[in-house]
């Protein structure tokens, strides 16, 4: 199963950050600064793979986002190379030709699409189809929802 | 502000957080982030009830500010009640915060379940999901208390809704993975299993992740799930790639599903019913044809799905091993990935071929790659590609490539990047023992290994050397010869004169008929080296030269001579005094018989376990030296009983026990010496020294006996001024971190010994200086200065000479204006005078009162200036004078310092190193040196017994500074971590440096 996957710039900023096991915080800070020192350092040619701990990461960068996800002994690489492929396909097929931005700026849409993707560190669902379904008819009530109050909000805020 | 896509609802939320990314400083973003929360508090708090939206809104705020890498300490209470609110983006965003910031409180906890349960009784597919959601993210025990019944139901009800079965299938794999015993699945078993026929492929994805953790917990449970998933994966393989529509992914059907088929009937050993495993191996048989097929896409993400079930493939006909046709075929293909374009293809071929290299059928396969592997090693660009290829080289070594092979990783360890290469010592040491053929080849090995990476052969190796040389006849008489040749070269690793100098203690009289390399040449060649050597070394050599005298009479004067001198019989060091004054005493009194059955050959050792194979067990688990056992079966008489290397446990132990430590060397002639027979009391040493009756060499004749003497040598040079700090000044300022008395420094001249005590944020220290020589010194003077202020100093001297008149002579006038600004100065240390004529033979005292004003980080400056016959010696030491000498202990219970340690957590506040053990991790020696810090050392306060926390305040004039401390130990990896927290960042990251040199 996966333990963790990280969303980081080429600037060591984290955008994301999904941990499938119960990891105290402090620990988390760590592993992650460790981990995106280890993964910046590396050249553009290099394999995808590398042992840390004793976990097998595999890692890619997409534009100015490296992907890095931390799975077990057992597990195999190169699929968790495409699990990470495809999870890039969901987030672009949703906010169209996604970049960085998208995903600062609407953090909470990108847990949303990774929780219908990936659960408890498991695969629950490859089909694109199915996965974006599920996160557009949320939307959906989403706008039904909140219409009429946005332009309250507009007002009460400062 | 960037334009956000659809769904859009928060604009608050958006533009806080442009507010954020437009912060220059982190200063700034802290300030922004302190204001939100401020606002976000009194809406929280305000009397006005807040509507769901703005309630999300916040919630989803603190969420952002947390994942910032904030605390977030409140909101819990409001995430909860979005949970019930009946709009879809309220619950979502409220799970949303119960998943990432799960808060044990228990209240809260009942009433999530609460919210939980009723979502899961609603019907409502997306409310059930998003509660299934939420008990896999937190994944508590509470929560598989509360659900672990419910889920298994949800599972398998027929009317359940294909989304809400596949959340439930990995909602209940979490909850077994954290509470297995809450997990029943009994009556459930059979029906879970025949998920795997399921209509929807996305139910038997997420299925099979929950069946393969169960098979593996429960194997004949669920073992009817074998023939399930073989006709599954068959169905996939045949399939043609559009006929799985979206789960077709780049032109390759299902690859997920097949690779977890796969490693689902992993799980178990080939099926037993013959149609099932016909079918089986025709699907493998399949996946290995579509390997040599053209790809249907140029695309990266087609060969990696393809291969990913090709390498999941090859996994499982490496865990069968029982049909060598298949096994081949898996080693052709790895063997053309070896060549491929793609690093990450070698990279896995290289990997997976290290398992296949341990198959009997495969064996031979994999070798005819070696050329291959050994050209990886050599020119790939990747360390960590290296690294496999360095594996697979160990892996499929046998005797009959094992000279190549060992050659080859020798002669890439010159270059080797150092992350491997001790790994890479411990594996040539190993192949060069097991396949050696012969001994000289074995002995050649392992002196070159210490050639090429001295630095790298840990203890086991060169001890490992001597065992089999000791045990074998055979091999003496050469190794004796190499040895001794190898000791020629100008420069050699010191791990090289341990070999040598034992070596030729025990069969240095098997070369001595040739006249190149008769006694004294040898003893002159060893002694050559002794003075670049540590102290283990130099006692190691000790013990090699009275083994010389038994061995060869007609060396006796000559070692008595260089046992008797000064630099041996006064050694500062207690360990080699005593063998010094010993082996002399041995040497003078004992008859020629008495010596021969003392220094008599060592005994062979008793054979057992390599102790480089369980320390490269000790490293990588048991896995990484199953290579051994494919060799059991035909191994025989190879070398040193390799037959003995059943590692059970109690052999590693004994193996272990018997090893040497570092400074009592193999002769074991420490154990008869009375204990601390010539081992003086630290306070007294100097005295104890100096009254000792004996010749009082004069200093010319001990000139190259001390490997300190090279500062006064160069001072007929000195100018004036004080000389720059000694280069080893630091280390000896590190030797004083946990201690306060003992000897401070010492060349052939002077010996300075310290003895100090502290209160508060007060201390006075003696130093007593030593006049080593015959001679006296005049002109003797010392400074004691603070780096960085000499100037201010100046400037002070001039007004403040009332208060320095009190102190008769101050040597040290800058401290004064220190205490009175304390910005420029962090301690003031004032030095009594010293009597400018120091006699030969004698001691001098001088008193040093120290006042800490506020923490420091560099150590005062000692000068130490004296004329000995003419020349100026002009010596300059740091004064073990360090921030925790002012600690005060605190105790505390377990509860107060975790509190503590919660309230210092701005990352500042800690400082942390992770480093390697250079002594024996002794629990009793640990305490001592944490005690010797300053602190209290604090017990039943770490869950886990082997760490040590302590606690302590420093006690500055300026401040007291509370400081918290945590040890943990790692035994098998030889490694510490260090965490220091404190409320001054300086003081965590100073108290942090010079701890980590203590262990």
């Amino acid at each position: 199963m996966m333990r963790f996957m990280l969303l980081f710039s080429r600037q060591g900023k984290l955008r994301l950050q999904k941990w499938y096991t119960a990891t105290a915080e402090k620990d988390k800070k760590k592993m992650v600064r460790e981990l995106m020192q280890v993964v910046l350092a590396r050249k553009p040619k290099m394999c995808s793979f590398l042992e840390w701990r004793d976990l097998k990461i595999v890692y890619k960068r997409y534009a100015s986002l490296y992907f890095c996800c931390a799975v077990e002994e057992q597990d195999n690489e190169l699929i968790t190379l495409e699990v990470i492929h495809r999870f890039v396909e969901l987030l672009d097929k949703y906010f169209g030709s996604v970049c960085e931005l998208d995903i600062i700026f609407n953090f909470e849409k990108a847990y949303f699409i990774l929780d219908e993707f990936l659960m408890g560190g498991e695969i629950q669902d490859t089909s694109k189809k199915s996965v974006l379904k599920a996160i557009e008819q949320a939307d959906l009530l989403q706008e039904e929802d909140e219409s009429p109050r946005s332009v309250l909000e507009e007002m009460g805020l400062a | 502000m960037p334009a956000v896509s659809k769904g859009d609802g928060m604009r608050g939320l958006a533009v806080f957080i442009s507010d954020i990314r437009n912060c220059k400083s982190k200063e700034a973003e802290i300030k922004r982030i302190n204001k939100e929360l401020a606002n976000i508090r009194s809406k929280f708090k305000g009397d006005k009830a807040l509507d769901g939206y703005s309630k999300k809104k916040y919630v989803c705020k603190l969420l952002f500010i947390f994942l910032l890498g904030h605390d977030i300490d409140f909101g819990h209470m409001e995430a909860v009640n979005l949970l019930s609110s009946n709009k879809y983006t309220e619950k979502q965003i409220g799970y949303l915060f119960i998943s990432v910031l799960v808060n044990s409180n228990s209240e809260l906890i009942r009433l999530i379940n609460n919210a939980i349960k009723n979502d899961l009784a609603s019907r409502n597919p997306t409310f059930m999901c998003l509660a299934l959601h939420c008990i896999a993210n937190v994944g508590s025990r509470e929560m598989a208390e509360a659900f672990a019944g419910e889920i298994p139901r949800i599972l398998v009800a027929g009317d359940t809704m294909d989304s809400v079965k596949q959340s439930a299938a990995l909602c209940l794999l979490r909850l077994y993975k954290t509470s297995p015993d809450l997990v029943l699945m009994g009556e459930w078993t059979s029906r879970v299993v025949h998920l795997l026929n399921d209509q929807h492929m996305g139910v038997v994805t997420a299925a099979i992740s929950l069946i393969t953790c169960l098979s593996q917990k429960n194997p004949d449970e669920f073992k009817t799930c074998v023939s399930l998933a073989v006709s599954r994966l068959s169905r996939i393989v045949s399939s043609a790639s559009t006929d799985l529509q979206d789960y077709t992914y780049y032109f390759v059907p299902a690859p997920w599903l097949s690779c977890k088929l796969l490693r689902l009937l992993q799980c178990y050993p080939p099926p037993e019913d013959g149609a099932v495993k016909g079918r089986l191996v025709e699907c493998l048989e399949t996946i290995l044809n579509k390997a040599q097929e053209p790809p249907k896409s140029k695309k990266v993400q087609h060969s990696n799905a393809k291969n990913a079930i090709l390498f999941e493939a090859i996994s499982l006909i490496i865990h069968y091993d029982s049909e060598p046709n298949l096994l081949v075929r898996a080693c052709n293909q790895l063997g053309q990935f070896l060549q491929h374009r793609e690093t990450n293809l070698r990279y896995l071929a290289l990997e997976s071929m290290c398992t296949l290299a341990s198959s009997e059928f495969s064996h031979e396969a994999v070798k005819t790659h070696i050329e291959t592997v050994i050209n990886a090693l050599k020119t790939e660009r990747d360390v960590s590609v290296r690294q496999r290829a360095a594996d697979l080289l160990y892996a499929m070594c046998d005797r009959s490539n094992a000279k190549q092979i060992v050659a080859e990783m020798l002669s890439y360890l010159e270059t080797a990047d150092y992350s491997i290469r001790e790994e890479m010592v411990l594996k040539v040491a190993i192949l060069a023992e097991k396949y050696a053929v012969d001994y000289s080849w074995y002995v050649d090995t392992i002196l070159n290994l210490i050639r090429i990476a001295g630095d790298y052969v840990s203890e086991e190796v060169w001890y490992r050397v001597i065992q089999i040389v000791i045990n074998r006849d055979d091999v003496q008489g050469y190794a004796a010869k190499t040895v001794f040749e190898a000791l020629q070269a100008p420069a050699c690793h010191e791990n090289m004169v341990k070999v040598g100098g034992y070596i030729l203690g025990e069969f240095g009289n098997l070369i001595a008929g040739d006249p190149r390399s008769s006694p004294l040449i040898q003893f002159n060649l060893l002694h050559s080296k002794f003075h670049l050597c540590s102290v283990p070394t130099r006692a190691l050599l000790l013990s090699a030269y009275i083994k010389f005298i038994n061995l060869f009479p007609e060396t006796k004067a000559t070692i008595q001579e260089v046992l008797r001198s000064d630099s041996q019989i006064r050694n500062s060091d207690v360990e080699l005094q005593q063998r010094a004054v010993e082996y002399l005493k041995l040497s003078s009194i004992a008859s020629t018989d008495v010596l021969a059955t003392v220094l008599e050959e060592m005994p062979p050792f008793p054979e057992r376990e390599s102790s480089i194979l369980a320390k490269l067990k000790k490293k990588k688990g048991p896995g990484a030296v199953s290579v051994s056992d494919l060799e059991d079966g035909k191994r025989e008489g190879e070398l040193n009983g390799a037959g003995e290397r059943s590692a059970d446990a109690s052999a590693i132990a004994t193996s272990n026990a018997s090893t040497p430590s570092p400074s009592a060397d193999l002769l074991g002639l420490r154990s008869a010496a009375p204990v601390g027979s010539a081992a003086p009391s630290a306070g007294s040493l100097l005295v104890d020294v100096f009254s000792e009756a004996g010749p009082a060499a004069p200093p010319s004749a001990v000139n190259d006996d001390n490997f300190l003497s090279s500062a006064p040598s160069s001072s007929p040079l000195a100018s004036e001024d004080p000389a720059p700090p000694l280069p080893e000044s630091d280390e000896l300022l590190n030797k004083f971190v946990c201690k306060n008395n003992g000897v401070l420094f010492e060349n052939q001249l002077l010996q300075i010994g310290i003895k100090s005590e502290y209160r508060q944020n007060l201390g006075r220290m003696y130093l007593f200086y030593g006049n080593k020589t015959s001679v006296q010194f005049v002109s003797f003077t010392t400074a004691v200065s603070c780096p960085g202020e000499l100037q201010s100093h100046i400037l002070y001297a001039d007004h403040h000479t009332d208060s320095l008149q009190s102190l008769s002579f101050i040597s040290c006038n800058e401290q004064l204006l220190a205490g009175l600004n304390p910005e420029s100065s962090q301690v003031n240390v004032q030095a009594k005078p010293v009597e400018p004529l120091v006699e030969g033979g004698a001691q001098v005292q001088q008193v040093i009162n120290i006042e800490c004003l506020t923490d420091f980080s560099e150590a005062p400056l000692l000068n130490i200036k004296f004329r000995y016959g003419g020349a100026l010696q002009n010596i300059s030491l740091k004064l073990p004078v360090t921030i925790n000498k002012f600690f005060q202990p605190t105790e505390m219970a377990s509860q107060d310092f975790f509190q503590r340690w919660k309230q210092l957590s701005l990352p500042q506040q800690e400082a942390q190193k992770i480093f390697k053990a250079n002594n024996a991790m002794d629990t009793e020696v640990l305490k001592a040196k944490l005690l010797g810090l300053g602190t209290a050392l604090l017990e039943n306060v770490d869950p886990n017994p082997e760490n040590f926390v302590c606690a302590g305040v420093i006690q500055t004039k300026a401040q007291q500074v509370g400081c918290l401390l945590r040890l943990e130990p790692n035994t098998q990896a030889q490694m510490y971590r260090l965490t220091l927290r404190s409320s001054k960042d300086s003081v965590s990251k100073r108290i942090c440096e010079l701890l980590a040199e203590q262990f």
